[in-house]
């Protein structure tokens, strides 16, 4: 379960990201942030694991506080939360294997993930999540050799290889087309329907956000102006959030998969 | 899922032999460097106190010595300005010339390549002592020397630049029916002037550096009294001339870099 | 199109015309100061014309056998490269902590520490190879090995700064995502910017190798190993066949190592 008590960040120039912001989301969830760009949803996601720092307030992850937490516990936090990233984030020149086994550096030593004597259950565990994400293959090829929908793919595989108990996702598909960006969102539904892991979505397409959310949070300047289940994020609340009509360039449209 | 796990890949092995066979050859080449240069770690460290002793002569520093020395090294920047200025001017039309852009022939830009690449080979000090012999000992030969040295970066790095100016006013010329000069002298000079001045300035950094030294060959400036306090043993002096070598190649460089940057 | 536009191209004002003049005025005086030192003995410059054509004929007729000659061209050409390589090499390696502390993108809260980082790398590049092969042999005497330190100590300056600039160029979200996954700080080095740099790294220190085997083919002058003993001794001898000779050893021997070496560089990055 993560908590949110009272936080606030206030960026050195004064821009206010957080505002006061109170939330418990509970296990097993499949939550979807929207707002505008600049309305806080990456600094929301990010100061989840605190690659972002909060100006006040607390935030706590399995009654464990990330915020007070320094140096080995904050890392020990920190592995049990996968994050995907709007531009993969891959090391592109190794394969596909090492970047995913990367996501284990967390649970080992500093002198055995550099001589690179992984455990043999963490390369079965490696493959394991590729075959997960449907590209099972590609294990000993390049990162910079497979599309962009591939990508992010093995981005989750290195999630799911983190044994991750919690994934944050920021704008997961923002560089996809639609029908990668399809593939990309069941992937992360199922892994959260099978393996039960939470999972945090920043989107700003509103009919992925309906369709694949069970729980949407609604951010506008900082500020959380929404949070219900998605049958109650009709279009008026849309409207609401975004404080303005739905543009079309909000819908990511019908894509047949 | 069970039925991929069947076929997991196994991580290739041409990858590494190719590794370690390249592994072994850098292995080999380096046992023979080793040996062949009298390696020895041990000498280093024991030898390293006699670097401070030489230091340590510094203070208190001899400041007639100093004055004493001044006229050399002023007379190394004299080489250095000299030498880069025409060597500059040597380079202009091979840098053109070696500039696809500007002579759309294969064959005029090999050749004036194929002779700018055999100019750079030549090292500096070995020029300097051809000079040296050519025109007698002094600063004139360092001159010269810098003149040959100096063209041979600023032509490799001009051309480098001229061939990346931008295309339009190139086509522009061309659609207006100029001729080669006037397509030189208002499409490419115009653009390419910035940059070729930013490196005549680097240029003449890196000619200070040089001129400095030539005067171990007899070729002029402050080297010429690093040779001789050299082969008397006089270390303070050695060391004094380091010290104020290490101080002007600082002031220029700063100067020449202030200036660059405002160019560009 | 405004009314307010000058119907008339604007002059250039006074100060301006009166700057160009008084820099033009400023540069012709330094060339007169420069020429001013160059002592010119034209009677001497007029004489020595058959001393040119000597050389020229010389290095027009090399000195075949002293190219395999013991202690000759081959032997000393090999001893040059080996300076280089292992001195280049020295200089890769130390080069490495200078680089991450000269990147500003590795302290990004404290932009000093790549400042003093920068600085170092700049003083260590300010004495030539020459005079940093005179201070080492103060310390080990006369021998390749001052060669190898000498190029050892200054090429990191050049080194290290060409790997900052590959730092601060390369992706930094691999480094955001390592950090997300629990890595510390050494982990996030190791798996997200070492892959990413060292191509780019060994690029530059293979290029900075070329530039170090004309280097070390002079180093000898002073006596840190190397084909330029030989050539001092040929120039101060007035031998220009044996001149010919080692300035063919040269320049065949550094056109092949820059083929060599570039062929590599497209490979790598």
């Amino acid at each position: 379960m993560i908590e949110f008590n009272n936080v606030t960040k206030v960026y050195p120039n004064g821009v206010v990201g957080l505002d006061n912001i109170n939330l418990k989301i509970n296990p097993g969830e499949f939550v979807i942030i929207v707002g505008l760009s600049g309305a806080g949803k990456s600094t929301l996601l990010r100061s989840i694991n605190r690659l972002h720092e909060i100006s006040s307030g607390e935030i706590i992850i399995d009654g464990k506080s990330i915020t007070k937490a320094k140096g080995a516990d904050l890392r020990r936090i920190r592995r049990d939360i996968g994050m995907i990233f709007q531009n993969f984030n891959l090391v592109k020149r190794v394969s596909v294997i090492k970047n995913v086994l990367s996501g284990r550096v967390g649970y080992h030593s500093t002198l055995r993930t550099i001589l690179g004597l992984w455990p043999k259950r963490d390369v079965e565990l490696a493959l394991d999540a590729l075959a997960r994400v449907n590209i099972p293959d590609k294990a000993y090829i390049r990162a910079d050799q497979l599309s962009g929908g591939q990508q992010q793919r093995v981005s989750i595989a290195r999630a799911l290889a983190q044994e991750a108990k919690l994934i944050l996702a920021d704008e997961p598909v923002a560089s996809l087309d639609p029908l990668t960006t399809r593939q990309v969102m069941d992937d992360l539904q199922r892994i959260n329907q099978e393996l039960g892991i939470t999972t945090i979505v920043n989107l700003h397409f509103l009919d992925l956000a309906r369709e694949y959310g069970t729980r949407i949070i609604g951010l506008r300047a900082g500020k959380l102006v929404f949070d219900g289940p998605v049958e109650e994020a009709t279009d008026d609340v849309f409207s609401e959030i975004y404080g303005r009509q739905i543009r079309k360039d909000e819908l990511l449209g019908n894509v047949e998969a | 899922m069970a039925q991929q796990a069947i076929q997991k890949p196994k991580a290739p092995v041409s990858s590494k032999i190719r590794f370690t066979v390249i592994f072994l050859i850098l292995l080999a080449l380096y046992v023979i460097a080793y040996r062949g240069t009298d390696f020895a770690l041990g000498d280093l460290i024991s030898g390293l106190p006699r670097i401070g002793t030489m230091l340590s002569q510094l203070w208190p520093p001899d400041f007639n010595y100093f004055v004493d020395i001044l006229t050399p090294m002023l007379q190394t920047l004299q080489i250095a300005i000299l030498g880069t200025t025409f060597g500059a001017l040597f380079a202009i039309p091979f840098i053109l010339l070696a500039s696809r852009n500007v002579f759309q022939s294969r064959w005029v830009t090999g050749i004036a390549r194929m002779v700018l690449n055999f100019v750079r080979t030549i090292p500096d000090m070995l020029l300097a002592g051809l000079f040296v012999a050519v025109v007698g000992i002094g600063p004139l030969a360092g001159m010269l020397a810098m003149v040959v040295f100096s063209f041979g970066i600023i032509t490799k790095l001009a051309y480098e630049s001229v061939e990346a100016i931008d295309p339009g006013p190139l086509e522009a010329m061309t659609a207006v029916g100029a001729n080669k000069w006037q397509f030189i002298s208002f499409a490419v000079v115009p653009q390419a002037l910035p940059s070729f001045v930013a490196y005549i300035l680097y240029t003449f950094e890196i000619c200070v550096r040089a001129s400095a030294i030539l005067g171990l060959v007899g070729a002029g400036g402050i080297g010429m009294h690093l040779q001789i306090a050299l082969d008397t043993f006089q270390y303070q002096h050695v060391a004094s001339i380091i010290l104020f070598t290490l101080v002007v190649v600082i002031l220029i460089d700063t100067l020449s870099t202030y200036v660059r940057e405002k160019l560009l | 199109m405004s009314q307010t536009k000058p119907t008339v191209a604007p002059q250039k004002t006074f100060a301006q015309r009166i700057k160009g003049y008084v820099l033009l005025i400023l540069l012709v005086l330094l060339y007169i100061w420069c020429f001013s030192g160059m002592t010119i003995d034209w009677q001497k410059t007029i004489d020595s014309l058959p001393v040119g054509k000597k050389i020229i004929s010389g290095v027009l007729s090399p000195e075949w056998t002293f190219i395999t000659e013991d202690e000759g061209v081959i032997d000393k050409m090999i001893e040059t490269l080996e300076i280089a390589l292992l001195g280049t090499t020295i200089a890769a390696v130390l080069a490495i902590p200078f680089g991450f502390l000269a990147a500003v993108n590795m302290s990004p809260k404290n932009r000093w520490i790549a400042t003093i980082g920068k600085r170092i790398l700049n003083v260590i590049r300010t004495l030539p190879e020459l005079i940093v092969a005179i201070i080492f042999i103060v310390a080990v005497g006369p021998s390749p090995f001052a060669g190898v330190l000498a190029i050892g100590f200054h090429s990191i300056g050049m080194i290290g700064k060409l790997y900052s600039e590959a730092i601060e160029n390369m992706e930094g979200g691999t480094m955001e995502a390592l950090t997300a996954c629990g890595a510390n700080r050494l982990q996030t080095l190791w798996f997200a910017v070492l892959p990413q740099v060292l191509p780019e790294f060994m690029s530059y220190a293979l290029y900075k190798f070329e530039i170090n085997v004309r280097a070390a083919s002079v180093l000898g002058m002073v006596g840190a190993g190397g084909i330029g003993t030989p050539l001092l001794f040929a120039l101060m001898g007035h031998s220009w066949a044996r001149v010919g000779a080692i300035l063919i050893g040269v320049i065949v021997v550094v056109i092949v190592i820059d083929f060599l070496s570039g062929t590599i560089r497209k490979r790598l990055v």
